[in-house]
């Protein structure tokens, strides 16, 4: 098992046609994924990378039974497809442009609540490297070399400090069961706490890594869940411990933020809510290691 | 993206806010003009700068006459102003805004901000104007109003009756500051603002509500599609290594230390100035090339960064995914032969293509060290940057 995708899952490409998703649907193809067509609203009909090309997500799904897509199109429109494949039914969307406006991002996440929680879709990213579960499927840019498979869950904010999660993992002849970029953005599609649900419920997966960065209460609200539910450990990382404050103006952002919004700060919560936290990003793997050694029962939780 | 206080007036007077009159001045006679057609006996001539706390730092004077308005603007234009948020460098004032000053009887505190935790725009109040707002928030968080809005239906009526109610405001000021908080937010949302903030907004000896000072801060994601605000950047507030650094997709901020990085992804950049510090080092900037960066980009990169005189050696540290690992070395190879650099450079590239990568590196002649790892690259530099000094002072210790 592995969570979100695995070799069997049928995946679309959004903007099929453009060079960047050219070249990683190779690359996703070559490592196994079942990329089953793609998306470019004007070039349906005609064949690329020798998979069917559609107009409407509507009709690739209708054609290919496609449940998962990957979207490539510039920010200005991305909002627009991430909302099409939603109406059309695909179950998982991984998002990897950047740069797509806040406040697209906000309509697009009232846009998926409309659908009843059975159908409605999970959205990965945007700005992020996408997912992996390591030797089965890749719906991302990663270089899927670097991923062994294993017992060990990966979720990230950032997609490169995550390869170098999972690179020093592999050195020490640590795998991974699924990896999964959720992007660096202010608002994204799923957080890290909706990522360690899937972990906790997957049995493949024995431990958790969780990578955080500045900003946001996301890994503090991640930790908390944690604690309170997961029986698997979780190991943590906050990136950006030496990062200087912002120069932002204004008071509006601190005022609501508070606490939590350090670095320090989420690294001090996830260690007071009982998570084991990597002292460097350089022993990311060696701390991954220890924990799955010293690895205790914990309470048994109800996962809902 | 910032903005000038007299530009986020401007911007919210066409949203229905009301502000004093005033208008903006380049130069001490053109501030005479203004506050003459401006009428009135007081007027404030406020340094426009993008910062808060402009008044403690003397960059607000108020005036009773021509004349006081002539020398606050002469002994403000070309001022170098130092705030909490410019930092010790300051900002050079080039602008001034010339307004009518207004009796004040309460202050209040209004922001409008992207909150991240509920994901949608929220609204701050506090009874209690002025600058202090952070503490107050701190010490006193029940004392705060908030309302979150819903995004499809935008700020409702009541939740705007609730807040300025809840600022025990009278019945005639709450239907004036309500037409301000919907201004407000219809300006955040049609504007796609990340912040607006309008502390004071303070009522006036006569019952009017009025926004004495106000920031605004803008989704640089979305200024593709609002021309009207793009316009409104002023470069001459900007780092210009970070403006030029923009122009080349990067994403770059300058910080204190002396080991130049060059880094791809936010994440792994804050990780690896973390692993310098852990090292022993300082990072002397952030620096992000994206995503799919070109040997050109990639020297761009190098150059930008070796341009700040505070930099004593370089780390380059690339863990390609969409980025390629021979791109980067080319582009290193070029950027370190055209500037002829004198400085230890170490190198950690992994992820894709880094064979390649490696061996342009090896046969390019380019004195360099060479890193496998994070921990290494840190290590490595940090040592590289010590010995290099040992070496210049014993040097210069065989001159004298």
């Amino acid at each position: 098992m592995s969570i979100l995708i695995d070799e069997k899952t049928p995946v679309l490409v959004q903007g099929f046609t453009g060079d960047k998703a050219t070249f990683h649907a190779k690359e996703m193809i070559a490592y196994g994924t079942n990329v089953v067509g793609g998306v470019t609203p004007g070039k349906g009909g005609i064949r690329h990378l020798d998979r069917p090309v559609f107009n409407t997500v509507k009709e690739a799904v209708r054609e290919t039974g496609a449940t998962a897509s990957i979207i490539f199109v510039p920010a200005a429109f991305c909002a627009d497809s991430i909302m099409e494949a939603a109406d059309a039914g695909v179950r998982l969307v991984c998002t990897i442009t950047d740069g797509i406006p806040a406040q697209d991002m906000m309509m697009v996440k009232r846009y998926l609540y409309r659908f009843p929680k059975e159908r409605r879709t999970t959205m990965i990213g945007p700005n992020c490297a996408g997912l992996i579960s390591a030797g089965r499927s890749m719906l991302g840019i990663m270089p899927g070399n670097i991923y062994m498979r294993g017992n060990v869950g990966l979720v990230t904010r950032s997609g490169t400090l995550g390869y170098e999660a999972a690179a020093q993992m592999k050195e020490l002849g640590i795998g991974i069961t699924t990896s999964v970029g959720i992007g660096g953005d202010p608002i994204n599609g799923s957080a890290f706490v909706d990522i360690l649900k899937l972990f906790e419920n997957d049995p493949e997966t024995e431990a958790v890594m969780m990578i955080g960065e500045i900003g946001g209460p996301q890994e503090a609200e991640a930790a908390q869940w944690a604690q309170e539910y997961m029986t698997k450990p979780v190991i943590g990382y906050v990136a950006g411990l030496t990062a200087p404050k912002g120069r932002r103006m204004g008071h509006a952002g601190a005022i609501i933020s508070a606490f939590g919004d350090t670095a320090a700060e989420k690294a001090e919560i996830m260690r007071s809510l009982g998570l084991t936290v990597a002292p460097s990003p350089s022993e990311l793997g060696t701390t991954v290691r220890d924990a799955l050694a010293t690895k205790r029962p914990k309470r048994k939780a109800v996962v809902q | 993206m910032d903005i000038h206080e007299y530009q986020a007036k401007e911007l919210l007077a066409g949203f229905g806010v009301a502000i004093p009159r005033g208008g903006v001045a380049y130069s001490p006679e053109q501030a005479v003009y203004r506050a003459s057609e401006i009428g009135g006996a007081r007027w404030a001539v406020k340094a426009q700068i993008h910062s808060g706390a402009r008044g403690k730092a003397g960059g607000i004077k108020l005036c009773s006459n021509e004349d006081e308005v002539r020398t606050a603007a002469k002994a403000l234009l070309g001022k170098k102003l130092v705030t909490h948020q410019t930092g010790p460098e300051g900002r050079v004032v080039h602008r001034l805004y010339v307004e009518q000053a207004v009796p004040i009887e309460r202050e209040i505190y209004l922001g409008l901000v992207l909150d991240r935790k509920y994901e949608r725009i929220a609204v701050v109040a506090s009874p209690e104007g002025g600058m202090e707002i952070e503490e107050i928030a701190k010490a006193r968080p029940e004392s705060l109003l908030r309302e979150v809005i819903e995004p499809a239906v935008g700020m409702t009526a009541f939740q705007a009756r609730e807040i300025a109610f809840g600022l025990k405001l009278t019945p005639t000021q709450v239907s004036r500051a309500v037409t301000t908080l919907m201004g407000a937010y219809r300006a955040f949302r049609d504007l796609d603002a990340t912040m607006v903030e309008i502390n004071p907004l303070v009522v006036t000896a006569d019952g009017q509500v009025l926004a004495l000072d106000c920031k605004m801060t803008f989704d640089d994601n979305a200024l593709f599609r609002r021309p009207t605000v793009s316009e409104l950047r002023d470069y001459a507030e900007e780092d210009p290594r970070e403006a030029q650094a923009a122009e080349f997709g990067l994403n770059y901020v300058a910080l204190d230390g002396n080991i130049g990085c060059i880094i791809n992804g936010a994440g792994l950049a804050m990780a690896t100035m973390d692993m310098i510090k852990h090292a022993g080092g300082e990072p002397a900037n952030f620096l992000d090339v994206g995503g799919g960066a070109s040997p050109e980009r990639v020297a761009a990169a190098f150059k930008l960064v070796l341009s700040d005189p505070k930099i004593e050696a370089m780390l380059v540290n690339i863990f390609a995914g969409i980025n390629r690992c021979d791109w980067v070395a080319q582009g290193v190879v070029q950027a370190a032969k055209e500037t002829e650099l004198k400085i230890p450079l170490v190198v950690r590239l992994a992820g894709t293509n880094v064979e390649e990568g490696r061996k342009i590196l090896q046969d390019s002649g380019v004195p360099l060290i060479s890193a496998d790892t994070l921990a290494e690259a840190a290590d490595r530099v940090v040592a590289a940057l010590k010995s290099s000094r040992v070496n210049r002072t014993s040097a210069g210790n065989g001159q004298a």
